[in-house]
């Protein structure tokens, strides 16, 4: 079991709800894909706390826990306007922080994502903050109230997969105990399935699954390798070598050839 | 048979207009106080583009609108079937491979043949895709042909009508009212959408361009007298209230980005209106206490309401669901 925040999660798989080609397709996805949390957007779905009731009632009707993002926001304080806003229209704490410093690669400002992260704790929200995969970011945000930490692993959109696996790999070993979520960037199931073997604590997923020719069977196909990649962490994967070794002994065997 | 179709939208004429035709005596009923005022339509595209809109829509929008092109050129003047061009910036060539992957009825052209169709166009994007068999309208000459010609059968357009209208026997009732009828159809939602109007007198396209963007399908519609439809947003929300900053940057910037001349063209209009969509972002018909309700015609109204029209036509003129449904 995950726990984020005290809740106790079994799916770790978190879906992302923008981009789909209907509201009905979305509803498929979330359900092939087994997932127990999704993210909705306030700024870029709706216009204002009441004007996207539709959609919100047919987010609720999944069944699912909703986690709120601020995506779209561009400085500290519009992203805690939003926050709040969020917390109205969702009756959740939760919520996912992101303060976008760049337009083309859409990368974290990560001094306004620290300051926001620390107002917003400070307010009782549970913050998760989608941050690059550098160190002394992760620590600050951790000093600022943060107890579940959200790296990209590529530019949010790009399908690249993980960008840095070094950094990466050292996030996860200086972070040992915190819940580190797979943010963006993840374009098929194997990137999923690495992060997930890497690991990572969880993956969110957008992109790949709404914009996907079929939706509904690639959110399965993320469901299937989030599972085949964390069981392969807990099984303990071999080392890889650089030599060949016989899976059976030579030794003894009669020289055929 | 009398007929009563409630709301003047591109769905409540199209109705109007077929049955009409078939010899049905119809009168139309409209909330709003002149044409167009109070429908979604007069926002509209009005591209014809059955196959482009297979990227993102049921193959069911396809069949359906493949039907519209021929009608509207009858109904409409001034249809145009010059095809549609997608194009995409070179940061976003990836989509346009997407774009292809999922459509049909398309060649990829060079840099040269884009030049041949769209001389203005041809030194700024060295591929595209080139449906040709589309066509687009200006929504505003069509919603006003299609009054003329419910003028011309004798059919009575109300305006400002706002009066509950049941269904009687020998009377069939046709609500196309889109988001008016939530209380109604409760899994009717909202989709906000955005446009505007630009002159210039220094851009000539002959089709409406896509150019694919990571998150809104933009478009540029020529029009008459050097006018250009710039859309449009995709908003969860059912409230028609004014354009964002942002919207209206991203509009901009998608015009500016496709030719700079756009760059000095005159704001005319500034629209917004909401677009009325089910779940399955698919239209309907169906029959709700004895009126017959189309609607969920969501982003595609002009290219779904003649092949609605003709269904709702052959359903209320044949009997079948009307003896049933207004029992």
């Amino acid at each position: 079991m995950l726990t984020l925040y005290g809740t106790e999660i079994r799916s770790r798989l978190l879906l992302g709800t923008s981009r789909y080609p209907s509201p009905a397709v979305l509803a498929d996805a979330v359900k092939a894909s087994d997932a127990q949390i999704v993210t909705v957007s306030l700024r870029r779905e709706a216009s204002g706390e009441r004007a996207g009731q539709g959609f919100w009632s047919l987010v609720r009707d999944l069944g699912v826990r909703v986690l709120p993002n601020t995506a779209g926001c561009h400085s500290a304080k519009e992203a805690v306007t939003t926050a709040q806003m969020a917390r109205e229209v969702f009756g959740t704490s939760w919520i996912k922080l992101e303060v976008i410093g760049e337009d083309d690669t859409l990368q974290p400002d990560v001094f306004g994502l620290v300051e926001a992260a620390r107002i917003l704790a400070a307010d009782g929200f549970e913050v998760f903050p989608y941050m690059t995969e550098d160190l002394i970011v992760a620590e600050k945000l951790l000093a600022a109230g943060c107890r579940v930490l959200m790296p990209w692993g590529a530019p949010i959109g790009s399908g690249r997969g993980l960008n840095n696996l070094f950094g990466l790999k050292t996030l996860r070993a200086h972070f040992p105990d915190v819940p580190l979520v797979i943010d963006a960037g993840i374009g098929v199931p194997s990137h999923a399935a690495q992060a997930m073997e890497l690991g990572f604590d969880a993956v969110l997923i957008n992109t790949a699954v709404a914009q996907a020719a079929d939706p509904v069977k690639m959110a399965a196909a993320f469901a299937q390798a989030v599972q085949a990649g964390h069981a392969a962490r807990q099984a303990g994967p071999m080392e890889p070598r650089d030599m060949a070794v016989p899976s059976t002994p030579v030794i003894g065997t009669a020289f055929l050839r | 048979m009398h007929a009563t179709v409630i709301g003047a939208g591109v769905a409540g004429l199209a109705c109007a207009v077929e049955l009409a035709e078939r010899g049905a005596t119809v009168e139309v009923f409209e909330r709003g106080e002149k044409l167009g005022s109070a429908s979604c339509s007069w926002y509209a595209g009005g591209m014809l583009a059955p196959w482009c809109e297979l990227e993102s829509a049921e193959p069911l929008v396809a069949r359906l609108g493949s039907e519209s092109l021929a009608w509207w050129q009858k109904k409409c003047p001034g249809v145009a079937i010059n095809g549609s061009l997608v194009v995409a910036h070179r940061r976003d060539a990836a989509d346009l491979t997407q774009f292809s992957r999922r459509t049909e009825r398309f060649e990829w052209l060079d840099g040269d043949r884009i030049a041949t169709l769209e001389p203005d166009l041809g030194e700024r994007f060295d591929q595209a895709l080139f449906f040709k068999e589309e066509g687009h309208l200006d929504p505003r000459v069509a919603l006003a042909a299609l009054a003329d010609r419910l003028g011309a059968l004798d059919v009575p357009l109300r305006f400002g009508v706002t009066a509950a209208t049941s269904p009687s026997s020998g009377r069939c009732v046709i609500n196309c009212s889109g988001l008016a009828a939530r209380d109604v159809l409760h899994d009717l939602r909202g989709v906000k959408g955005e446009m505007l109007l630009l002159r210039s007198r220094d851009v000539c396209l002959s089709r409406p361009v896509r150019v694919l963007h990571p998150r809104i399908p933009l478009y540029v519609v020529p029009r008459a007298d050097e006018m250009f439809m710039v859309g449009a947003t995709m908003i969860e929300s059912d409230q028609p209230s004014r354009i964002t900053a942002r919207s209206m940057l991203e509009l901009l910037s998608a015009a500016y980005a496709l030719h700079p001349a756009f760059g000095e063209a005159e704001i005319v209009e500034i629209g917004t209106g909401v677009r009325p969509a089910f779940p399955d972002n698919l239209p309907r018909i169906g029959w709700h206490g004895g009126v017959l309700h189309v609607n969920g015609l969501f982003r595609h109204g002009f290219l779904l309401a003649p092949a609605l029209a003709r269904r709702v036509a052959e359903i209320v003129l044949e009997g079948r669901h009307f003896s049933q449904g207004a029992a």
